[in-house]
């Protein structure tokens, strides 16, 4: 689909920071010369569109709690059954099946790592596969969005 | 990475998950939690410029999915780096075009040699592949052991909620709010 010069602008904007004010969709409308109104009217377009996720943050899981990202290695015969029992975990936020010999990849996050590796335990035990455990050390560029 | 769980207030743990889920698209978007947690709009949207400020929140605004915009391509390029250029030439993919995110993570010998993980997206498998030629040239990394894996299907997507509202380190907010619905995972 293809964006107005006045939705990309508002789209690029506010992917980094939100304005910091009780009223911030007037504030975005300020910046782009767009009514409040007009505004939300688009989000909420952009929302049912499933362009628009949400109006909200992205947390940092190295400061809040802890995450790692994991993978599986499963005959293909048996991979969407075992992708299902990973997404049962409430832990698992992200789950992709990928082109490669380890074809399920997913994300978990909890309190601490020990709640993680107790995860990852389990989904070892209940599926028979054990998975890769591929904590972040250290990130060289942070996603800041998306320049569209 | 694996740090102890930093205890917030429980107002910023309120804020937080608001934010996970979504502020209302409404005038006044904080002013129904500010209401239930007995504070002012005005700390709220300071509390979350704090959060930012002090990076427990990555960014803040728009959380957009790229898929329905037409980058339908999304590739981990993962990358054997040798040790001792490892924070060289991972500095310089990071800022490569194309390149959204540059982490390095544990090898896991003999199954996984691979310790940088990149996320080039595209509108087109055809266009990712042109993406990581230019930089494989560029960079001249065409000698250094890489693997492709594109995203074939999503089979769970719920932005990152780190905090869980039934877990055990929120329990003393749920007095605060009341009983609401538990979105998580």
């Amino acid at each position: 689909m293809e964006l107005t010069d006045q939705q990309r602008l508002l789209l690029n904007q506010f992917q980094q920071q939100l304005p910091v004010s009780t009223t911030p969709y007037a504030d975005m409308a300020a910046a782009c010369d767009m009514t409040e109104a007009a505004v939300l009217e688009q989000l909420q377009q952009w929302q049912e569109q499933g362009i628009l996720s949400r109006v909200g943050a992205v947390l940092n899981h190295q400061k809040i709690g802890s995450s790692t990202l994991a993978a599986l290695a499963v005959p293909d015969e048996y991979r969407d059954a075992v992708a299902l029992q990973v997404n049962d975990y409430p832990q698992v936020n992200h789950n992709y099946r990928r082109t490669h010999r380890y074809n399920i990849w997913f994300v978990v996050t909890g309190r601490d790592s020990a709640e993680i590796d107790r995860v990852l335990e389990d989904i070892e035990q209940r599926t028979g596969y054990a998975p890769l455990n591929l904590p972040m050390l250290q990130p060289f560029h942070l996603n800041l969005g998306f320049a569209l | 990475m694996n740090a102890p769980f930093n205890p917030l207030s429980p107002i910023d743990l309120a804020l937080l998950h608001q934010l996970q889920e979504g502020l209302p698209l409404c005038s006044r978007p904080y002013a129904k939690l500010a209401e239930e947690l007995g504070c002012s709009e005005e700390l709220l949207a300071e509390r979350l410029a704090f959060l930012q400020e002090t990076k427990q929140v990555r960014r803040s605004g728009l959380i957009i999915r790229h898929r329905p915009l037409g980058f339908k391509a999304n590739a981990m390029v993962v990358w054997n780096l040798p040790d001792e250029q490892l924070q060289k030439l991972a500095e310089q993919l990071a800022v490569q075009p194309g390149v959204t995110l540059c982490y390095e993570r544990p090898r896991r010998l003999p199954d996984w040699p691979y310790n940088l993980f990149t996320m080039i997206h595209g509108r087109s498998e055809e266009q990712v592949r042109a993406q990581l030629q230019q930089i494989l040239d560029r960079l001249e990394l065409n000698h250094i052991q890489h693997d492709l894996l594109f995203s074939e299907h999503c089979y769970k997507q719920c932005g990152g909620r780190y905090l869980h509202k039934d877990k055990a380190p929120l329990a003393h907010m749920n007095k605060h709010q009341g009983s609401k619905d538990v979105v998580h995972g």
